[in-house]
């Protein structure tokens, strides 16, 4: 499939697949946005090149998603923005089920801090190296990820302990 | 002051292993911890519980501050208490269906959520918006631009101590929610844009009024600028507080007016134009301070720039149709519903299944609403409900920020701060 890429994205994906020609499993648009999905265990040196020789120095989002297949089950989305070129990229990993854990990306852009521990709280994808992994939304007692396909939409009754509303009679 | 003691003192009744893990988070947060000592309240230590029902912090936001008298040593955000699982809800509803919920996100300007939904929708389904249609929704968006505005600055300058001031603030966002009821038929949730266009034109009483509000808003700005510009007891408490650097900015990724406030001129409008934005001529406002006050300048500015979009687009805008006339993309027109057997029949269709995009389709539209980048990330599976929908709210970013400047400020100064970085709990709690 030939690809429509403007001029700077051009220049980008060439360079990462000659670098990172071993990680780099598929670069695609859809609905006009590029697309680049690596290897995960090579999220760092592909978000540091990104950052310190592409110009992406800002992290716009973190995505996750539950693909629902047997095998890497788990899919996240960075959202990636660089302001010299006017371009946007969406570098993407894909995760198993069975213990999905990635590198945090904290240490190269400190915004990915509550994006990744949003993505925890809803997929339970794992980070390492994080400074401050905790839920977000959820409070700690929460067992579940509520976003996961599997969650009913109606939740599970009796998963959160909730205050009590009735005043006390005696 | 050790954890165990922390915990001890606090007592928490439910949610125990959240308010542990919270607790345990603000004692990790820098790496030198002094004991905490009693004695006079001015110098000992503290932690101090604000909010969630606070009524400073513009919702239900909640810090929990570490004091050395009255400095804040270090701060930590406790957000989700208005979680409400919009996401998941989207997964189950039609694009369309979940339009509606947009408005219960940044509900201070429930337009330019509309408008980003609607846009995101468009770019996945390759849906075209008649011309008419994107001049309606830029009037909208830049009105409810100017709604949010107001309510931040009479927020704000409410927490900085003058309460009269937000009675003239909202003096004139009543009369955008009169526009709105006549735009829309509602003045709060307005729900008025669709996929594929807006869900009815402007009516000649809505357009005559808008003309009124842009003649008449610029002098009231003014008598804000007179009241606050040169004000010393507004400058005091604004200066040089909530400082982010222009050097942090981007790393903790900051947007909207509070990343612009330090000097970067990104702006979604310039920066990837949609609807009619590069037909219309408007500056970016920008400051370089990057404290409360810089923030207060760019949004002002921005104010008057809505007003010169509004008033542009007022003249430009061309006669025509308000939604695609494509039975399997847009809603039809009421007159067909109620007169034809097809119109009936593509009225329900598009209510039963609704717009279908191409399977494995993704797409994500971003849109400059008045908190900054509000994105919305959609992948299809084929069918009618979105396989998986990503808010990327304004609002979640910057209140990361709100995280990090707080830190060494005067705790007296934290309601400035957080009216200055203006958070909608709604849309940052999803």
């Amino acid at each position: 499939m030939s690809l429509e890429l403007s001029e700077p994205l051009q220049k980008v994906v060439d360079s990462l697949s000659e670098k990172f020609s071993d990680q780099l499993i598929e670069v695609y648009q859809s609905s006009g946005d590029t697309f680049v999905r690596i290897e995960s265990s090579a999220l760092i040196e592909v978000c540091t090149f990104l950052k310190n020789e592409c110009g992406f120095i800002y992290l716009s989002d973190i995505i996750g998603t539950d693909r629902y297949t047997s095998d890497e089950r788990f899919e996240v989305i960075y959202n990636l923005l660089s302001f010299k070129e006017q371009a946007r990229i969406f570098l993407k990993v894909w995760c198993d089920e069975e213990n999905p854990e990635l590198e945090s990306v904290t240490k190269i852009w400190p915004g990915a801090n509550w994006n990744e521990r949003e993505v925890f709280d809803m997929y339970g994808v794992r980070f390492k190296n994080h400074p401050d992994f905790r839920r977000i939304f959820l409070p700690e007692d929460f067992d579940y990820f509520p976003l996961r396909k599997e969650f009913p939409l109606l939740g599970i009754p009796g998963s959160i302990e909730l205050p009590n509303t009735t005043p006390d009679t005696d | 002051m050790k954890l165990s003691d922390i915990q001890s003192k606090v007592e928490s009744t439910f949610f125990k292993e959240h308010q542990k893990a919270l607790y345990q988070s603000l004692e990790d947060k820098h790496t030198t911890i002094e004991a905490m000592d009693d004695g006079d309240p001015l110098t000992a230590k503290m932690i101090l519980n604000m909010g969630p029902q606070h009524p400073a912090t513009h919702g239900v936001l909640r810090l929990v501050l570490q004091l050395d008298g009255e400095t804040i040593e270090k701060v930590k955000l406790d957000i989700g208490y208005l979680h409400r699982g919009v996401e998941k809800i989207a997964e189950n509803k039609t694009y369309q269906e979940f339009m509606p919920y947009t408005d219960r996100m940044d509900y201070l300007s429930p337009y330019s959520n509309n408008v980003a939904l609607c846009t995101a929708v468009e770019k996945i389904a390759s849906v075209e918006v008649p011309e008419r249609a994107h001049y309606i929704r830029m009037i909208g968006c830049e009105l409810a631009r100017i709604s949010s505005h107001l309510l931040w600055l009479g927020t704000m300058v409410m927490d900085a101590g003058a309460i009269s001031f937000f009675i003239w603030t909202f003096k004139e966002r009543e009369k955008i929610y009169d526009i709105m009821d006549q735009i829309a038929g509602h003045r709060f949730t307005v729900s008025h844009a669709r996929v594929g266009g807006v869900a009815n034109d402007l009516t000649d009483d809505a357009t005559a009024i808008i003309k009124e509000f842009t003649a008449n808003f610029p002098k009231e700005l003014k008598d804000y600028h007179k009241l606050l510009d040169r004000n010393r007891l507004f400058f005091d408490r604004n200066e040089a507080v909530g400082v982010l650097k222009t050097e942090d900015a981007l790393g903790i990724g900051a947007t909207g007016p509070v990343l612009r406030a330090c000097g970067y001129a990104y702006d979604i409008r310039k920066f990837s134009p949609y609807a009619r934005y590069n037909e219309v001529d408007f500056e970016v406002p920008t400051r370089l301070e990057g404290d409360n006050l810089a923030r207060y300048f760019v949004r002002m500015e921005e104010m008057s720039e809505s007003i010169r979009i509004i008033q542009q687009c007022l003249d430009k805008m061309p006669k025509g149709p308000v939604r695609t006339d494509n039975a399997k993309q847009a809603y039809p027109s009421k007159d067909e519903v109620y007169y034809s057997m097809e119109g009936m029949i593509h009225d329900f269709m598009m209510t039963d299944t609704g717009i279908c995009p191409p399977e494995g389709a993704e797409a994500y539209h971003a849109v400059e609403s008045p908190k900054g980048e509000l994105g919305y990330f959609i992948q299809s599976d084929g069918t009618g409900h979105p396989w998986r929908l990503k808010v990327n709210a304004p609002s979640f970013a910057n209140l990361q920020v709100l995280e990090n400047i707080l830190d060494g400020e005067m705790v007296a100064d934290t309601v400035v701060i957080i009216g200055g970085v203006d958070p909608v709990m709604g849309e940052a709690d999803k």
